[in-house]
């Protein structure tokens, strides 16, 4: 038995709505949704795989460079940004492509980004996003700053950012918890546990009971959702946000999801770190497949429907890539331009010995 | 005019530009209430508001990820990191994060963030407080690296650090903090980013030099004058990237000789690079090599022997006496 003066830490219960039948388990905690939104929920989903499959197929094509794949954590990423306001803020990894382009950021731009161009993350004026972060766990500190900046403009809109949960062993991820707790920031933070930070399984990343039960230590609130119920991940961001419009401070959110790929196309292989079994088990937990399922059992879906948005998702991504692969090329004397705002007299002179090289 | 000592004249400057923009913003640890350990902050959040001026809980990685994240939302921060030796743990946040955000945006974002702190030995400080780390962010793509010597460009330089759109490091020397007074103009004036400062005009042997080496430099050329006679040319460059290489250049055609001194470790550093270019645009007006002085390439030494091991002015005429005699 435990001291009184011990800190005790209770195991908790991933929110959950829709079984992986698709019928409701949770009717009281349904997110405000209409059957027009969830049809429209379920459209995205569907574009996202396709999109998704297209892009591993174009990364093995080389008409991609770097791409990581989001097939199995659609829930998750188009259920979290689809409840957020246009003007919301979002600050992704490295994998939240998804997120960024439903909230308005063309994809072709995501492949450019992919492709290595620096064009890529010139994200348009009214685009409420950073392009995606590499180092793990950084971006959890730019959308801290940014919920502070909103709050201190007395605007209520929210800034949410994504890791994964090998970021959630970052000190950064604490840093920035800690910074919105003790500022009281409209923050939201995203942890998509797909159960693996590469090959590290989440067994030997944390002995945590949870990545949620991390928010305790920051004071600020902590939920677990489970991140194949896109209704559930909704809801969890639609109260997040709810909350911290109110000024009622941060959130973690710890989506419990799963990637059916590897961790991202440039040399991972699943098969050494994780069984066919485990892998089959959670495509039963596949989260367009639990929507389809309530959708079809409310009227609300066809098959012709969701063929035709695949074919959709193809035209768009074979027309974005084209266009993606049209773009003019990045340049070296174009690069020692985007330094600083006003290139020094060194670099220009520099960017002429280039030049004069490049002649010879 | 007033008379202000270098720690006056940099909070001066954030006190003009507080009041000029509202979206420049003071935070860090301990510069609210306190005004900072070294008050360069003293009175401004009581004259500005806890919302313009602010502590922050203790984390510097944080302190640089809240200055990018307010960069992007059009703030101006100058975040305080409150000893030199700490910013290891914002190294990502102020040399990657900062220092790329134009970049790896093509432009669509900026981050005009000065990164404050206090650095420089002679003071018998604590381990990594006094650390001179600015070669490491001279070897940064992306961010601006300003060192004072004097409480007039302090003042100048800081106010255009904060109007930069750009990232700017900028350091503070311990030992000048409040070794002596100077005049400082009342309101806003700018020092320009990139442009060096001749302290002392000589014909015979250039010094190039910052921070407090600037004053031990000083020292030096007066001694030597007496010593030999010879005018030793003494050169501020303020900034160190970018470099003022041309006011260097224009010296070295004069005097055809020069030493740099620096408070930083020898191989590698700011030193080594004045002397890469000096060889690149003025090698034939050279008579010797121009050599370093500074100190070996240890650790920065426990309080005990700093003094042994930072540039004297002593160390400093055996430098330029191996010049004047090739």
């Amino acid at each position: 038995m435990s001291k009184p003066y011990e800190v005790r830490v209770e195991k908790v219960q991933p929110l959950s709505i829709l079984a992986t039948d698709g019928t409701i388990v949770n009717q009281e905690e349904m997110p405000k949704l209409s059957d027009d939104q969830l049809r429209e929920l379920m459209r995205r989903m569907v574009f996202t795989r396709t999109w998704d499959q297209r892009a591993v197929n174009l990364t093995r094509q080389g008409r991609l460079g770097f791409y990581a794949p989001v097939s199995g954590q659609e829930a998750t990423m188009v259920g979290s940004e689809f409840v957020l306001n246009r003007d919301d803020f979002i600050c992704p990894g490295y994998r939240d492509m998804p997120q960024i382009v439903w909230h308005g950021l063309p994809m072709y731009q995501a492949f450019l980004y992919s492709r290595g161009h620096q064009h890529g993350g010139q994200i348009p004026q009214d685009v409420h996003v950073l392009m995606p972060q590499i180092i793990i766990g950084a971006q959890y500190l730019h959308a801290m700053g940014v919920a502070m900046a909103f709050k201190k403009r007395g605007e209520k809109r929210v800034a949410i950012t994504y890791t994964g949960d090998g970021g959630s062993s970052e000190g950064d991820f604490y840093e920035a918890m800690n910074f919105a707790g003790a500022f009281k920031l409209p923050a939201i933070f995203v942890v998509q546990n797909n159960g693996y930070a590469i090959t590290t399984p989440f067994a030997k990343q944390t002995a945590a009971e949870s990545v949620a039960h991390k928010a305790v230590a920051a004071g600020i609130r902590g939920v677990q959702v489970d991140g194949m119920d896109v209704l559930a991940v909704a809801k969890a961001v639609q109260d997040a946000a709810e909350r911290a419009r109110n000024g009622e401070g941060a959130t973690l959110i710890e989506a419990i999801t799963y990637r059916f790929l590897p961790h991202s196309m440039s040399g991972d292989d699943p098969s050494k770190y994780r069984t066919k079994e485990e892998t089959a088990e959670w495509e039963q937990k596949d989260p367009l497949h639990r929507l389809r399922e309530l959708l079809k059992s409310k009227g609300l879906w066809t098959e012709e429907e969701e063929n035709q948005i695949i074919e959709e998702a193809k035209a768009t991504v074979a027309e974005q890539i084209k266009k993606a692969e049209e773009t003019e090329k990045m340049t070296v004397p174009g690069l020692i331009d985007s330094m600083f705002e006003t290139t020094p007299s060194h670099l220009e002179e520099q960017k002429a010995e280039f030049l004069g090289k490049g002649e010879k | 005019m007033a008379q202000m000592t270098m720690i006056q004249a940099i909070k001066d400057a954030m006190r003009v530009e507080l009041q000029r923009d509202p979206n420049v913003l003071l935070f860090g640890e301990d510069v609210g209430k306190v005004g900072g350990v070294f008050r360069a902050t003293e009175g401004l959040q009581a004259e500005f508001g806890e919302e313009r001026v602010f502590d922050t809980p203790l984390a510097e990685s944080a302190i640089g990820g809240l200055a990018v994240g307010l960069a992007v939302q059009g703030f101006r921060p100058v975040a305080e990191i409150q000893f030199v030796g700490f910013i290891f743990e914002a190294m990502d946040q102020i040399c990657v994060q900062a220092a790329r955000l134009r970049y790896r945006s093509g432009g669509r974002y900026q981050a005009p963030i000065v990164f404050r702190t206090p650095f420089g030995g002679g003071v018998k400080a604590a381990e990594l407080h006094t650390d001179p780390l600015e070669g490491l962010m001279v070897q940064t793509p992306g961010i601006k690296v300003i060192v004072p010597s004097n409480p007039y460009d302090a003042k100048g330089l800081l106010i255009s650090a904060i109007r930069d759109n750009d990232p700017v490091f900028f350091m503070e020397h311990l030992n000048l903090y409040r070794s002596f007074r100077a005049e400082v103009p009342e309101g806003e004036y700018t020092v320009p980013i990139g442009k060096a400062n001749v302290v002392r005009e000589g014909k015979d042997v250039t010094i190039i030099t910052y921070g407090a080496m600037v004053h031990t430099s000083l020292k030096a050329a007066e001694e030597i004058e007496k010593q030999r006679g010879v005018k030793v040319e003494v050169i501020d460059l303020r900034t160190l990237m970018p470099l003022d290489i041309d006011t260097i250049v224009e010296s070295i055609k004069k005097t055809n000789r020069a030493i740099v001194v620096q408070e930083a470790q020898k191989s590698a550093g700011v030193a080594a690079e004045v002397i890469a270019q000096i060889n690149e645009k003025a090698i034939l007006h050279l008579e010797a090599p121009v050599l370093r002085v500074a100190p070996p390439d240890t650790v920065y030494p426990f309080a005990q022997i700093e003094d042994q091991w930072l540039p004297s002015p002593a160390s400093v005429i055996a430098g330029l006496n191996k010049v004047l005699d090739f």
